[in-house]
């Protein structure tokens, strides 16, 4: 699909000055990390225990809000996957809104990134899930309750463990790339003022497609760690 | 392995993953117009039946949260949340017919 590959003012910089051939999605996605570090290490500075400002409290509402989350989809260990269920989460926002922001376009654009997010949600919840209950039970319960039934249970099983891939990285994608497709063919229709309801719906579709990517990664940890409660 | 350890390697395999090669298209061939008459036709009509049948599945789900918000004002945030993350995944499938319907439509299959 070339006609779709677009340049964002920072790639042809990069391109222009720098003789440097990167995809316009490597060099966003670069853009998006230095950029969310570069906040948390500001931000480290300016904590305070006894006067609080406005970003403090939000950012601690906003983390608050992710633990409970977490425990009450994993169970009572939730607390630990705090770290890439964050991240994963402020990554994929922050790549989501940057494409409404001019001169800039979204990393989720290209499948590539969605899949490496959904690639990442995949390894980890099923090392979590070694890693709690052991290497036998955990291969175990792909075959199923019964053990007659673990003939049709096993390929049922590994393909749906493998659509969660595919599902994960396609609603992403599909999302973000559809959005945009929209707001680029109405621009070009008439690129006056038009384009604008669908920019503010894809602020809302941005931020519910970040919120659903990582409530689901949550629902599978908790599949995967939890599953010895039964 | 110490946590220190362990974090070195991550971010030196990090940093050589950096090293992204970039895919080109290849050369375009002529896409015959028999062809994509029936591609265009297939694209479209598959995404305007996955639309039809998913805004009829998500009607039910959002008739279905208001019958419950409104008999139970109370558990209006539960059932917000269960709604959203209904309607999220139901449209998720047209997301899916959505990407197939773009690939019918703009890749140019069997041309070299």
């Amino acid at each position: 699909m070339e006609q779709f590959e677009h340049h964002s003012a920072l790639s042809g910089i990069l391109e222009s000055v720098f003789h440097v051939h990167l995809p316009d999605h490597v060099v966003m996605a670069i853009f998006v990390a230095v950029l969310l570090t570069g906040f948390a290490l500001w931000f480290r500075s300016r904590i305070s225990l006894e006067n609080p400002g406005k970003l403090q409290l939000v950012l601690e509402s906003l983390v608050g809000g992710l633990i409970g989350m977490l425990e009450e989809n994993v169970g009572h260990k939730g607390r630990q996957f705090l770290g890439l269920v964050g991240t994963l989460g402020l990554f994929i926002l922050t790549s989501n809104l940057l494409g409404l922001v001019p001169f800039f376009s979204s990393p989720t654009v290209s499948l590539n990134m969605p899949v490496g997010c959904a690639l990442v949600t995949f390894l980890y919840y099923n090392f979590q899930g070694i890693r709690a209950q052991g290497v036998g039970p955990y291969f175990k319960h792909f075959l199923g309750p019964l053990l007659p039934l673990a003939i049709i249970m096993l390929p049922i099983e590994i393909i749906s463990h493998l659509s969660r891939v595919l599902s994960l990285s396609i609603r992403l994608f599909g999302n973000i790339f559809g959005e945009e497709l929209v707001v680029l063919v109405l621009g070009s229709l008439i690129p006056f003022v038009v384009p604008v309801p669908m920019m503010l719906f894809g602020v809302f579709g941005s931020l519910l497609q970040a919120f659903v990517f990582i409530m689901l990664t949550m629902i599978y940890l908790g599949g995967a760690v939890a599953a010895e409660e039964h | 392995m110490t946590r220190k350890a362990l974090l070195t390697v991550f971010v030196w395999g990090a940093v050589f993953m950096l090293a992204a090669p970039v895919f080109a298209q290849g050369g375009s061939a002529a896409w015959t117009p028999e062809v994509y008459k029936w591609a265009m036709i297939a694209g479209g009509f598959c995404l305007a039946f996955a639309a039809a049948v998913g805004a009829y599945s998500q009607s039910r789900a959002v008739s279905a949260a208001c019958d419950g918000i409104s008999r139970n004002p109370g558990a209006s945030p539960q059932i917000r949340f269960a709604l959203l993350l209904g309607l999220v995944l139901i449209e998720s499938l047209v997301i899916y017919v959505f990407v197939i319907a773009l690939s019918i439509i703009f890749v140019k299959w069997g041309v070299a």
